[in-house]
């Protein structure tokens, strides 16, 4: 406890803080920090668990594993390179559509477009979207939105079927529908979290752009958005690994299909869909086979956080010059 | 600042001020009828020329409406979803109030320093090029930039790191980027809303010898709560004052005319208790 140098000091109501109140900070500084502890413990303790369960796994494919294309129990090879590509192509056209939605859906909520309880209406509506469970997504997506978009399909397939990207018919689940979804899923992340990168910009700043006499349109591109960018950025990174992550509604809808494909109307597969698919019949070789997928979905993610960090970080040191 | 005024402004509830006729050309005729901030009347009857190649200082207490007036002379106040403005501002002329006048357009002519250094989270040189860019200039750009920083007495302090954010600036470096930016388009008018708030002596020197610099340019209409600094620079002087007779506080103009002779011998016994409680 600090000792209290100035007892000589006569005053009549200020005085040294009593021992209780020193207890009672250093009670609470225990406890938060117990907190982080257990939380880092937490994830140490999963890495760990899985690289365990998958060191058996890890030893006898090793890295052919991530470059191998076939997962097949009975000749006992296993491989996950069209996992991760089905993961990183359906959360990446996620990303294009439910990011570039949720940044406009963002512009429009803040920037002056409507007043502010038909905003904040729709903020609720917008977030409302973030409650609907996973498997309701599926479902909603096999029933409705894939014989929605079988018809265009087709025609994109006949009219442009020499682009990869429609190089194949919709017969069924497909990357198209599951990426849609995708997007979907994300918007309200990527919303929410864009509508308060742009209310932390402060007025002065729209203020000095509406005073250089810019328009709404160069106001907004020109100065709101680069200022509101590492915070954009931040939503991006949590909408993409949120995509990353997603299992139920993917695994309903992706036709979980064991090929790498450009094709947005081919079936596909992603890591976090396989494993769902795959542990409930799986035998003890699989199961450690999975374990490794799963460790490398892990690490996926890790890796486009922390890529995320250092762009956002970038994008901070060049739009406010602080390191 | 808040000098006791022994005269009862309640008093005044009617009172509007001797019209101030210039000598020289006018680029602004503001006449303001009323200012409401929704039901709020902000400001009321005030008529303030603003004269060519001067400095015109608006002065007076707190909540006097002095700002509300100047941000009124390019219509930044239309951002703000309440504001009315009943009245005329002539520009060149042309009332920028009319309804088919974009306030876009005035705002391209009328230049603006706000209060707080304002920069935009980009690099030194895109702050001073943003307003040229958006002009759509065709010609030298790193000229142009270097320029309106001389004259805002920056350049020297900066030439080094044009690439580095301006938010990395100190504060009294920032409002001179903001200057530089304001008059890298050489606008017509420049507007200041108490653009040395926020600076310290030496950087509020500094701004005010580049505003009598830029008088030689540009028409400059500057709100100051400093009334040093209206004497220094200002070439003529509007006093406003509140009203608050209806319950309210209202602005509106007490005085205006040449500087020295508001200071000197101002005609209203209200500037007279203002400039004197500020002084003695």
């Amino acid at each position: 406890m600090a000792s209290n140098p100035f007892t000589e000091v006569v005053t009549k109501i200020s005085k040294a803080p009593s021992s209780g109140e020193y207890a009672a900070d250093k009670l609470l500084r225990g406890i938060v920090w117990a907190c982080a502890a257990v939380i880092l413990l937490l994830v140490a303790y999963i890495v760990f668990e899985l690289g365990r369960q998958a060191f058996p796994a890890i030893i006898r494919f090793g890295i052919d594993f991530l470059i191998g294309t076939t997962w097949d129990v009975q000749k006992q090879t296993f491989g996950i390179l069209p996992e991760i590509w089905g993961t990183l192509f359906s959360s990446l056209l996620a990303l294009l559509l439910g990011g570039g939605l949720g940044v406009a859906m963002a512009i429009f909520l803040t920037q002056d477009f409507l007043d502010d309880r038909v905003s904040n209406v729709f903020r609720t509506v917008v977030e409302m979207l973030a409650a609907i469970p996973s498997v309701v997504y599926g479902l909603w997506g096999i029933y409705v939105l894939i014989p929605l978009i079988r018809p265009a399909s087709q025609w994109l397939n006949e009219t442009l079927g020499w682009i990869p990207l429609f190089g194949t018919s919709l017969s069924g689940p497909g990357m198209a529908p599951a990426a849609l979804v995708l997007a979907v899923m994300i918007l309200p992340t990527v919303a929410a979290i864009s509508v308060d990168a742009f209310r932390r910009v402060p007025y002065k700043v729209k203020e000095a752009a509406y005073g250089m006499g810019t328009t709404r349109w160069e106001a907004i591109l020109k100065v709101m958005l680069p200022t509101a960018s590492s915070g954009i950025l931040a939503a991006l990174v949590l909408g993409f690994g949120r995509a990353l992550g997603e299992t139920m509604a993917l695994a309903m809808l992706i036709g979980n299909s064991n090929q790498i494909s450009l094709s947005l109307f081919a079936p596909a597969n992603t890591l976090a869909s396989l494993l769902a698919s795959s542990f409930p019949e799986a035998g003890p070789l699989e199961v450690k086979a999975l374990m490794y997928a799963a460790l490398a979905l892990l690490a996926i993610t890790l890796l486009v956080n922390i890529l995320g960090l250092w762009v956002m970080k970038a994008a901070t040191r060049k739009f406010e010059g602080k390191a | 600042m808040s000098a006791v005024l022994a005269i009862d402004p309640t008093e005044t509830g009617e009172f509007i001020a001797e019209p101030y006729q210039p000598e020289g050309a006018t680029v602004i005729d503001c006449n303001v009828e009323r200012i409401f901030y929704g039901d709020f009347l902000a400001v009321r009857d005030s008529t303030v020329p603003v004269e060519k190649n001067k400095i015109t200082a608006f002065i007076g207490p707190s909540g006097c409406g002095k700002s509300t007036v100047l941000r009124s002379l390019n219509r930044m106040n239309d951002l703000i979803p309440v504001f009315r403005f009943q009245g005329r501002v002539d520009y060149h002329g042309q009332d920028i109030y009319a309804k088919d006048v974009d306030p876009v357009v005035v705002r391209r002519y009328i230049g603006m320093v706000f209060q707080q250094p304002n920069p935009f989270s980009m690099s030194i040189y895109d702050n001073v090029a943003f307003g040229l860019k958006l002009n759509k200039f065709k010609g030298d750009y790193d000229e142009k930039v270097q320029t309106a920083l001389e004259r805002a007495a920056l350049w020297k302090e900066v030439k080094d790191k044009l690439k580095n954010s301006g938010l990395s600036l100190s504060g009294g470096q920032q409002q001179r980027l903001c200057i530089a930016r304001a008059i890298a388009t050489e606008p017509d008018v420049l507007l200041m809303d108490e653009p040395c708030s926020a600076l310290d002596p030496i950087a509020t020197r500094q701004v005010e010898e580049l505003m009598l610099e830029l008088r030689e340019r540009f028409t400059v209409g500057l709100v100051t709560h400093n009334m040093q600094q209206a004497t220094r620079v200002g070439d003529t002087t509007a006093f406003f004052s509140v009203d608050i007779s209806k319950g309210g506080r209202t602005g509106y103009l007490v005085e205006m005319g040449p500087t020295q002779a508001v200071f000197e011998d101002p005609k209203q016994d209200l500037t007279k208790e203002y400039v004197r409680g500020e002084f003695s």
